[in-house]
Parts: structure tokens; sequence; C-alpha cells
């Protein structure tokens, strides 16, 4: 049962990526929707959080390392009450708290300002370092991109957290989440600078290492439980996943790194993304008025 | 007091505030024998994190830290942690993280190591990131009082601190205040602005001056930013004249702040005293009369600055 639920809140969230990203005219669809399935297992399925209080020194902490991808942590976050859905469309327009990249400062439930990659993975360690030195339960999910760690920093502090804290403070309360899709912005990882074998280099560097189908939300829940189950090390994920996942013309293809669907587009994917065949849709349509707002104000913004 | 190194100071400084701040880390990249920041990590094992040679983590990792209400201390060269720019841009500015970043060893006083171990372009960074705050003691009491500000302090500060042992400038009764500069000596015709290291310079230049008939205002600049433009603008208005020595490149350091403040408020004849191209080995004396950042070189360029 919890799984069918995630998996429509991930559906739903798949929805508002494309409808924010139609409105901003600019963003980054393909790592959102790679993404998304790992932040909603988390927010819906594991994270001690209060969406009424963000700054709960006990709460969990998420940092979404691969900052561009920030389109699928706003839809989570307002899914979760962090801030009404009908901001969504707010994203990237001047004044708005939903940046391009995220802001610590300008939006509660973020916790950390990235998207200049390799920065997330300290500051999660430094959060779960602070964490365990108050005596804190509290843990820290940390996702990074596939492409992002070409980024020398992120092997730093690879190399550090499983040292970090011990014997007395060990990173135990640390997840990292590798949303391996394998396209970077100019081409697949594969023909800019290939990862692999990644899982070695992690597990060289001291990590336990969990290989999941980012996907797959029993496998992603299943692998948080065995990173909260491990003591005295933090744990590392590779999360195979496939870019633009769940829109069929965007998937596996670089060209949707970083550019926003026109609203057409927008709505063909959120039909497909929903499972309704075209000649089904109007009829669909009918039975379900908050898709019907967000295709209609979609039809709209194309008119412009 | 003997002369003392405001780093030295720095690191007594932490002792006795992290006996009453358990909030208080420290966080190195293999040089807090250097970093002086050894003994605190001996008296609080626990509370002091060595991340070996790895700058850009060991800066992101103070962020984390600062993030669950510790107040970290991320220790280094001023030029290795200002180098690692762009993780002090994005993890420490833009996220207000209550950072406070030790660069030790700035400037050519650390002589025989030569240009690559010298801060001399850090000011010029951090000046530029919005939210940081700079401060660069001049002697073993400021450094004191600075230190206990950091901690008190919400929100990042760069602390720039010396190598090299500072003779006592600021009198026994000064407090140190954020943004607020100190008027050591009193003129007519120069206002003399010196920081950290050099502010004592400053003052020996000052006396040579006076055997020529010409007297110096002396202001210790200790808060590079924000800066105490109050007590610039007071000071210059009725000098005419202002000279700045540092210990740092010419280019957008102290000068750089006093100048396009005054070309803002009150344009006026200004020459900055600094460092020139990149630094080099030698011995510090020599290096310091070679960029003309001694009291007779100071008092040399003052003297041609003002036609006398």
């Amino acid at each position: 049962m919890a799984e069918v639920r995630l998996e429509a809140i991930a559906r739903e969230c798949r929805v508002q990526i494309l409808r924010m990203l139609a409105h901003a005219g600019s963003g980054h669809p393909g790592g959102s929707l790679s993404v998304i399935d790992i932040l909603t297992t988390i927010y819906f399925g594991r994270l001690r959080h209060d969406p009424k209080r963000p700054d709960w020194p006990e709460r969990d902490r998420v940092v979404l390392s691969k900052g561009h991808a920030v389109p699928a942590l706003y839809s989570v976050l307002a899914k979760a009450g962090y801030f009404p859905e009908k901001q969504l469309i707010t994203l990237r327009k001047l004044g708005s708290p939903l940046q391009g990249h995220p802001d610590r400062t300008m939006l509660p439930g973020i916790e950390a300002a990235t998207g200049s990659l390799g920065q997330g993975l300290s500051i999660s360690l430094g959060l779960a370092l602070g964490l365990k030195l108050s005596g804190s339960a509290a843990r820290v999910y940390c996702v990074l991109g596939d492409g992002e760690i070409q980024e020398g920093q992120v092997w730093e502090a690879a190399m550090s957290a499983p040292k970090l804290g011990q014997p007395g403070h060990p990173l135990d309360n640390l997840v990292v989440i590798l949303d391996y899709n394998k396209i970077q912005l100019d081409n697949f990882v594969t023909k800019i600078l290939d990862l692999e074998p990644v899982l070695t280099k992690w597990q060289s560097f001291g990590w336990p290492v969990v290989e999941i189908d980012g996907h797959d939300v029993p496998q992603i829940a299943k692998a948080l439980d065995q990173a909260e189950a491990t003591r005295g090390v933090p744990t590392f994920v590779v999360a195979h996943t496939v870019k633009g996942k769940g829109v069929s013309f965007m998937e596996n293809d670089p060209e949707w790194h970083g550019k926003a669907p026109k609203p057409a587009e927008a709505i063909a994917g959120i039909r497909e993304i929903l499972g309704v065949t075209e000649g089904g849709w109007e009829d669909y349509l009918k039975t379900d008025s908050a898709t019907r707002a967000i295709v209609d104000e979609l039809v709209t913004l194309g008119k412009k | 007091m003997p002369a003392k190194a405001s780093r030295a100071a720095f690191g007594e400084a932490l002792l006795e505030l992290g006996a009453r701040d358990e909030r208080i880390v420290t966080l190195d990249a293999d040089l807090s024998k250097s970093t002086m920041t050894v003994n605190f990590a001996k008296k609080f094992p626990g509370r002091a994190f060595n991340l070996g040679i790895a700058e850009s983590n060991m800066v992101g990792v103070a962020a984390g830290l600062a993030l669950t209400g510790k107040i970290p201390f991320a220790c280094s060269f001023a030029c290795f942690v200002v180098g690692r720019f762009e993780t002090i841009r994005i993890s420490v500015a833009y996220t207000n993280a209550n950072v406070k970043i030790v660069g030790t060893h700035s400037g050519i006083a650390i002589g025989e190591d030569g240009y690559s171990q010298m801060g001399l372009e850090d000011i010029a960074c951090i000046r530029a990131l919005p939210n940081i705050g700079i401060i660069q003691p001049a002697d073993e009491l400021e450094t004191r009082q600075v230190i206990a500000h950091a901690v008190e302090h919400q929100g990042p500060l760069y602390l720039r601190l010396t190598r090299q042992n500072l003779e006592p400038v600021c009198p026994p009764d000064y407090r140190f205040q954020l943004g607020r500069w100190l008027v050591l000596r009193r003129g007519h015709d120069v206002t003399l602005i010196g920081t950290g290291g050099t502010v004592f310079n400053c003052l020996e230049a000052a006396k040579l001056l006076e055997k020529d008939g010409i007297t110096a205002d002396v202001i210790n600049a200790a808060c590079i930013k924000p800066l105490d433009d109050e007590t610039l603008v007071r000071s210059v208005g009725r000098t005419g004249h202002v000279v700045t020595v540092e210990d740092h490149s010419i280019a957008g350091g102290l000068g750089g702040a006093v100048a396009e403040t005054l070309a803002d408020v009150l344009p006026m004849p200004l020459k900055r005293l600094g460092v020139q191209g990149f630094g080099e080995s030698g011995d510090a004396k020599g290096l310091y009369a070679k960029h003309g950042l001694d009291p007779a070189g100071i008092a040399a360029s003052v003297k041609k600055f003002l036609n006398r």
C-alpha cells in the first residue's frame, strides 16, 4: 500500500515538474525526472520533518547537491506543505523564492544552497557531524548527480566521510544517493568522463555501497532502511536511473538536460505520465479537475 | 605586552573561549601547528577536526556544522583557504553559514617560503562577496577581542592573521567594534591608514615624518569590511590627503576599498601602498623595504605624494 501511495505522489510531482518548467521557460527536466522517485521516497516514506516548523532542530536534513534538479525538490516541498502548489509556477521569476537553483535564505525547507556542483556532500558531512556532536538522532540525506562526482571536492569528502568523527561520532547518520542517469549537460557521461567502476571506487574509500533501481520505490526504501541499520560508517547508494524518466521523448536524451518543455510538450508529457492515451485524453480530463486546471493554464500559456 | 603573532594570539584566545562555549569547533587542513589551533585540538580533541590537505571539503564541512548551530573556525594559510573561493562563495556566503574562516600567513611578511605560500589576494576575493565581513587585527590585544567578537557575531567572517610577531599598537582600554576604526595618532597633513602588521609601520613612519614637519592621522583599519566610512571621511576631510598601507596586493585590498568609498562620497588625493606583482622569497625586512612598506619607505612615499 505504502509504495502505491509513493508512486502516486511521484506521478503528481512529475506533472508539477513539467508544469513549472514550462511556465519558467528554462530549467532542467531530465535530471528532475530521474531523481523524483528518490526524493518522494525520502520525503514521504522516511523523512522526520515538520513543514510548519522548517527550523525544527531535530528534523532530518535533505541536501540536493545536484541543485539543477530543484524543480523536483520544489514539487516535493509543495506537496509536503512547505508552500502552496500554486507558487510552483513562480519558478525562476523575479522576486520568487523558487530560485533557479536552491537558495537556503529565501525558501524554508531548503537546507543548503547548491547548484555549484560538488559542494553538497561536504555540507552534508558537516550537518551529520554537527547533529552527532549535539546528540541528535536526526539523519542526513544527500543526493548527488553522476556528472557532479567528477568534481574534485566530492572525492575529498568521500575520502573524509568514513573517518570523520571517529570513534565517538561516526557519520552513520548520513546516506548518500547517486542519481546515476548516465547523462550530463554536454553528452553521455561515458563520452565526457566515465565514472566506472563507480561502485568499487566508493567501496575502496571505505563506504558500504548498495546498488538499486532508482525508480523502484521498494528498492529505494529498502536501501534507506539498510543505511539506517548500518553502524559506524555512512552508506552510499548507487541508484540507476533514466534521465527524463516518464516522458518518452525526454528519456535518455542529453538534449533534455537543460531545456524546458514548451507548453504543448508539457501537456503531452503530462498525458504520458498519467498513462492516458491520446484518444482518451479529453474524456480523462473531465474526470480529473486538478489536471484539467494545469492543462488549461498551459494552453493559455501557449497562446501568449 | 611583548610582540606576538596574531595567529598565536588567536590560538590562545580560542583556548579560553572554547572552555566557555561548547559550540566552538576547529577545522584544519594539515596546518594546525601553523594556524595555532593545535593546542585547542589537544585540550578539546572531540571538537577539533583535521580534514587533511583538502581545503574545499574543510570549508564545506564547516558550513554544515554551522547550520547545526556549531561555531566552526575553518583555518589554513590565507592563500589556501581563500583559494577555495567557489566553496566559500556558495557554501558559506550565499548560504549565510555562521563560519569563521581564518587565514594565517598573510602577506609578503612570511618571507622565505615565497609567493605560493603568501596570502596576497585574499582580501580582494572576499571583499567581492556579500554577507562576509573581513577583519585583520593589528596586535595581540586586538586579536583577542576580534576572536571573542567572532564567536558572538552571527554570520560568516574572514579573519586575516599574521605569521610574524606584531608590536602592540592599541591602548590597553581599547575595545574592538565591528565597522569601527581606531585613530592612533592625530595630525594635520595626511591620513595614514594601515591594517594588521602595517599599522605599527605607519606609526613609525608618522614619527619620521614629524621630524620633517609633516603630521599624520594614523588609523588602524582592522575592519576592512565593513569599513568605517565615518572615521575615514572625518579624518580625510580634515587632512585632505590619504595614504593606505597594506601587506596585500595593491589591487582590491584596503586601498581599493578606501578608493571606492572616497570616490563615492568624498573624492580626495589618494596614494595606495601595497604589494606590486607576485611576492618572492627573502627576509621579511628586505621584502618590506623592496615594496616600500617599511617606515622609511612609507615616509618617503608620503613626502613624494605631498610634494614635500
